[in-house]
């Protein structure tokens, strides 16, 4: 018996391809083969011989077997092996190619702002970009003689004749969207508006149309020192500067009162601007305590309800934290600029997950 | 607004430095826009004396001196022709810039001979054009700084210029008196006493000034005049003179430059006329309409109806409180002038400078509002300061109207100053600090000066008190949650798809662009738009004339930019708002998407391709559903013209509601914005999508079938103009609970099936839900969809 295993083990570990082992196979363990031949004359042998040489060809046919499976499998695997060594591509080719699409800085820099403020519970309110003059300036006690409607470089649309209405305005800030939201909405409110402004300048450092962001919050009780918090908080999640410090000036602007230019802190190493270091101050924002007519106009009782309101430029924004040089280029459409300044599809600002990669 | 700070000592007794002064003019409100201090860019001059001066060796107009300065004896080289022994000079050694020729000094040898510095003239130092020859100083020693002595004996000199921007409620604050209250009120000094004056006259004054009835309201308040005989005008002296050039402003005859010095000392506008041009008595009436007058700039202005003007028997003469006439102007040979200081309405100068476009000080400072109370005391100082420059003989006053009366209090709550500002002061610094500003406090009421128009309520009151006292002083508190626990979220539908709809685009692989939202009159016109509703009045170019109807002009225009640019494969979209018209509710929410070139670079898959309409449908449905646009609709073709008549879709719900459009752009179109093809387009419009009906955030139960589902597959043969999607919903339709999905998996156009007509080959998916579906099931629901595609198309089984 032996003997016989040697012979097929040797024979199945020496067979160079498939059909050899099969015919091992057929030799061996086949219905004809050398092993079922024996097996079959087990029925000839007493009880005592059987129960010995049974178990001990059963055992052969499986050794057998598993050796023909285990070749079976070896040559499978070298037959691959062979292959595969013959399947070579030039791996450095380009790849098909595929688009990468990218979201503007002002979509981007403005979802930013709106996550910031929702945290502090501020929804966000939008507008018409062409308004009323008495929502653009009126209702912000600019009354039609005052010197702020004629500094603000207007855009108006045309009148038809016949038709005596004062004619509308592009928007020159988004202060109409905190009236009418006020008058849909009253008080206690907390919202942004954040949106397209126009002003008729074209320069270095102005365009037509650029991106405004409003706050506005009217509760009973809210003081600038609130005001001062909540920019301090702003600034330092957005600018990603833990402490970053402001400096409120004492300024004018008629829709707030009192009222305060913000200024930002910041240096400037070798020509680059840092914000959140240094000496220097920066401004950055207009801020205030809304003022008792404006309150009014959008419905609210001054007697009962304060607060107050801020407005800063999103492009501005954008320029400041991202490092973007040119104002104008964020409105050429410029596919090496939006490529380059532009943000990836899933690159949504969170507060969990940071406003920035 | 500027003044230099020597003008600003007239009125503050002051020991602060210059920036001391500009950081609290800042921080006060008064933004501080420049300063220009020639003391420092004349810092490192000194002064020497010149022991010697020979002349030099090899150059006739040149010398050789040996100067004496603080660092010893020095040789420098000198052309001037005033060098010489003896005088005392300003030196620039070597190493120090010289600003009036920007060059910093060197050592160095002129025509052979070393010379080590140089003697510095006026001009060199940009202290007037002088350059006739180097400054000799009549006094000054060795190593003393040039600055110093410029201090102690020509302070005009080095007298700093400020530049601060004034906000237009803050006219006080536009005379230097104005801005030294600020600064006492601050703290940085006390307020010297104002000057006063009275000339008595020597008897009527010849001259009579009468105010129309109608223009009384709303016109001319005040108006006071005076006749000054037998004046000599000429030059003004030197002190007012540089005064007046540093702030800008041109010398010009000592009786204009007294109402200039007025203007800017205390915000004090006052006009002269050459009395012996004034014929007869003067008169302040409103214009009737189309008279004209030749103001003293020499532009000749024609007036509407209702103006406020000054007229003598001649006509117009002055436009009150803008600017006076060139006609009765004072020139050098003025000897009788006429005086006067008027208080006016401000709404109407305002409007009568906007409309006759005239920026003078004038206008600036009375439509911001000055002093009524002041009137009179400005004719008396005016007066008394013209005769000690010009001499002269004063006639009385002659008064018209009366000087209105502006008082008004207001409650101080200094509670409210803790509850607005968030900063805690004690009353007696708010009522001192008010008090400092010129308000009286009578009990707990704050009188408001007479030259602060601005402060018209309680809110003021606060402002005042917190600008004083320094909101730099403030400290931020926390504002606390509107409500408690985690923050709700915030963001409306439309907002969210706004989100959504730029995401999605941008993960297809768009570029997001922000294009103007006015465009040019053709391009607007090319999409519909263009209307004179839609037209901006005053554009600031013919590129930017028309609100956008569409996003698709601005984005194709982007694209031919880029093309310009070399850059030819692009995939643009922008996500905002389209104007149809010329109202605030006229305007919408649009997401526009533009493909223009090839899907990509050459390679070598040959995967690119020129894109095409099923790009952008692929791009447009996947937006849809990104939006939560229902699945089934309808695609029709009547979308406007600057779409491909026959190759665009309108994705709609109805023939009325139309979500998108996807498509070729009109060639014409693509013509006309010089956009070079293929292009392929798509809009959204998200407001259009309705909204979810369910609000729960459950899903409906996921019903997975185990028995396999069977595809069959059929072709067609159609006439040509058959749609695909009305015979896969024939071919659905066919058996609405088997027939799970129907996809069309190859069109064939002509070829054997001849002119006109097409097959269109679909795979059948049918899904048994009970039972393993039987042959003669399967050819069952077979034959149902071919009798339905007939029914529906006309169309037959292909053999």
């Amino acid at each position: 018996m032996d003997q016989l295993r040697d012979k097929y083990i040797t024979a199945i570990a020496n067979a160079a391809d498939e059909a050899a082992l099969e015919d091992l196979r057929v030799q061996a363990v086949g219905k004809k083969g050398e092993i079922s031949l024996k097996m079959r004359e087990l029925g000839r042998m007493t009880p005592e011989e059987r129960q010995t040489a049974g178990p001990a060809l059963n055992a052969l046919k499986d050794e057998i077997n598993s050796a023909i499976a285990a070749k079976r499998a070896a040559l499978a695997d070298a037959a691959l092996d062979e292959r595969l060594r013959g399947e070579w591509l030039d791996v450095t080719l380009p790849a098909r190619h595929k688009r990468r699409g990218t979201v503007h800085p002002v979509s981007q820099v403005t979802e930013e702002v709106t996550a910031i403020f929702a945290d502090m519970g501020f929804a966000v309110a939008e507008g018409p970009r062409i308004d009323t003059d008495w929502y653009n300036f009126d209702a912000l006690n600019i009354p039609s003689h005052h010197p702020a409607r004629a500094e603000m470089d207007t855009f108006y649309m045309h009148r038809a004749e016949g038709d005596d209405r004062p004619p509308h305005v592009l928007r020159t800030h988004t202060s109409p969207v905190q009236i009418r939201t006020m008058e849909a909405e009253g008080a206690p409110l907390r919202v942004i508006c954040p949106g397209g402004v126009y002003r008729a300048d074209y320069d270095q450092t102005h365009t037509p149309m650029f991106h405004q962001v409003e706050g506005l919050a009217i509760d009973r009780d809210i003081s600038m020192a609130n005001l001062k918090w909540v920019l301090e908080e702003f600034f330092a999640a957005f600018f990603e500067i833990d402490g970053i410090k402001t400096r409120f000036r004492a300024s004018h602007f008629p829709f707030t009162e009192p009222s305060a230019e913000v200024d930002i802190q910041c240096s400037w190493v070798d020509g680059q601007l840092r914000i959140g270091e240094g000496d220097d101050w920066m401004e950055v924002l207009g801020s205030g305590m809304v003022h008792p007519k404006v309150l009014r106009a959008g419905g609210i009782d001054p007697d009962e309800w304060q607060g107050f309101a801020f407005g800063i430029g999103i492009d501005r924004l954008a320029m400041l934290k991202y490092g973007i040089p040119d104002l104008r280029a964020f409105f050429d459409s410029d596919l090496r600029w939006l490529r380059h300044y532009g943000f990836a599809a899933l690159d949504v600002p969170t507060l969990h997950g940071g406003l920035s990669r | 607004m500027k003044f230099t700070l020597s003008w600003l000592k007239d009125h503050l007794d002051t020991e602060a430095s210059l920036d001391e002064i500009t950081y609290a003019l800042t921080d006060l409100g008064l933004e501080v826009e420049g300063v220009e201090n020639p003391a420092a860019r004349l810092s490192e001059f000194t002064i020497g004396k010149v022991v010697s001066a020979e002349k030099h060796p090899d150059a006739d107009k040149l010398k050789v001196c040996q100067v004496q300065t603080d660092a010893g004896m020095s040789q420098i080289i000198c052309g001037a022709p005033n060098a010489r022994e003896g005088i005392t000079v300003v030196i620039a050694k070597p190493g120090v810039h010289v600003p009036g020729i920007d060059t910093t000094i060197g050592v160095g040898k002129i025509r052979g001979v070393e010379s080590h510095g140089m003697m510095a003239s006026e001009r060199e130092l940009e202290l007037s054009d002088e350059h006739e020859g180097i400054i000799e100083l009549p006094s000054g020693e060795v190593g003393e700084t040039f600055t110093d002595w410029l201090a102690a004996n020509d302070p005009a000199k080095v007298d700093p210029v400020i530049e601060i921007a004034i906000t237009p409620n803050r006219p006080d604050a536009l005379g230097v008196r104005g801005i030294a209250l600020d600064l006492a009120a601050r703290g940085l000094g006390t307020m010297k006493p104002a000057q006063t004056a009275h000339v008595a006259g020597d008897g009527p004054c010849p001259i009579t000034v009468t105010i129309d009835d109608d223009t009384r309201q709303d016109g001319c308040e005040v108006f006071a005049g005076r006749l000054i005989r037998g004046v000599k005008n000429g030059p003004s002296p030197q002190w007012l003179q540089d005064r007046l050039r540093a702030i800008g402003l041109r010398p010009i005859s000592a009786l204009v430059d007294v109402t200039n010095f007025f203007t800017f000392d205390r915000n004090r506008p006052l006009h002269v006329f050459d009395a012996d041009k004034v014929q007869g008595n003067l008169r302040i009436h409103r214009t009737q309409g189309g008279e004209t007058l030749t103001g003293l700039d020499e532009k000749d202005y024609t007036f509407d109806a209702g103006q406020v003007v000054i007229s003598d028997d001649n006509g117009i003469e002055s436009i009150g409180g803008i600017m006076g006439g060139l006609a009765t102007g004072c020139t050098g040979e003025t000897v009788n002038v006429f005086l006067e200081a008027a208080v006016w309405e401000t709404v109407q100068i305002a409007m009568t400078g906007r409309a006759l476009k005239i920026n003078s000080d004038a206008r600036y400072r009375n439509e911001r509002g000055i002093d009524p109370a002041f009137n009179m005391e400005a004719v008396e100082l005016a007066t008394q300061m013209i005769i000690d420059l010009c001499g002269g003989t004063a006639s009385d006053v002659t008064v018209a109207g009366e000087v209105p009366n502006v008082s008004r209090s207001y409650r101080l709550d200094p509670a409210r100053v803790q509850s607005l500002v968030g900063m805690e002061i004690p009353e007696a610094e708010q009522r001192k600090t008010l008090e400092s500003l010129g308000f009286k406090l009578e009990g707990d009421m704050a009188w408001v000066p007479s030259w602060r128009p601005d402060v018209q309520g309680e809110a003021d009151l606060v402002e005042e008190v917190a600008r004083i006292a320094s909101l730099t002083r403030l400290e931020g508190k926390p504002l606390p949650r509107a409500t408690i626990g985690v923050p709700k979220p915030i963001l409306s539908p439309m907002q969210k798809r706004q989100q959504v709809a730029r995401r999605t685009a941008a993960a297809l692989g768009y570029n997001e662009c922000v294009s103007y939202t006015f465009i040019d009159h053709t391009a607007a016109q090319l999409f519909g738009g263009g209307d004179d509703a839609t037209m901006l009045e005053n554009p600031i170019s013919s590129e930017m004339s028309h609100m956008r109807p569409d996003l698709l002009p601005g984005l194709l225009q982007a694209a031919a930019r880029n093309q310009a640019r070399g850059l030819n494969d692009l995939a643009l979209f922008e996500v905002g708002p389209a104007f149809h018209g010329g109202e605030p509710d006229e305007q919408h929410l649009q997401v526009a998407g533009l493909l223009v070139g090839r899907t990509g670079p050459r390679d070598v898959h040959g995967a690119s391709r020129p894109v095409d309409l099923f790009d952008a449908k692929a791009d447009v449905e996947a937006l849809l559903s990104a939006l939560g646009a229902p699945a089934k609709t309808q695609v029709l073709r009547n979308g406007p013209g600057w779409w491909h008549p026959g190759r665009h879709g309108a994705i709609c719900l109805g023939p009325k509601k139309q979500l998108a459009i996807f498509g070729e752009i009109n060639p014409r179109v693509l013509s006309e914005l010089d956009v070079k093809g293929p292009a392929v387009a798509f809009s959204v419009w998200p407001a259009e999508i309705p909204a979810a009906r369910r609000k729960a955030t459950t899903r409906p139960a996921l019903e997975l079938r185990d028995l396999q589902a069977v595809d069959r597959d059929f072709a067609f043969i159609v006439d040509a103009d058959v749609e695909a999607l009305t015979l896969v919903n024939a071919a659905a339709g066919a058996d609405k609970t088997l027939i799970e999905n129907v996809h069309v998996f190859d069109e064939f156009i002509g070829g054997s099936l001849g002119e006109g007509k097409k097959s269109i080959a679909i795979t059948v998916r049918m899904q048994p839900t009970e039972k393993t579906l039987k042959e003669a099931d399967i050819e069952a629901v077979g034959a149902k969809v071919v009798e339905k595609v007939q029914k529906a198309t006309g169309g037959v089984l292909r053999g």
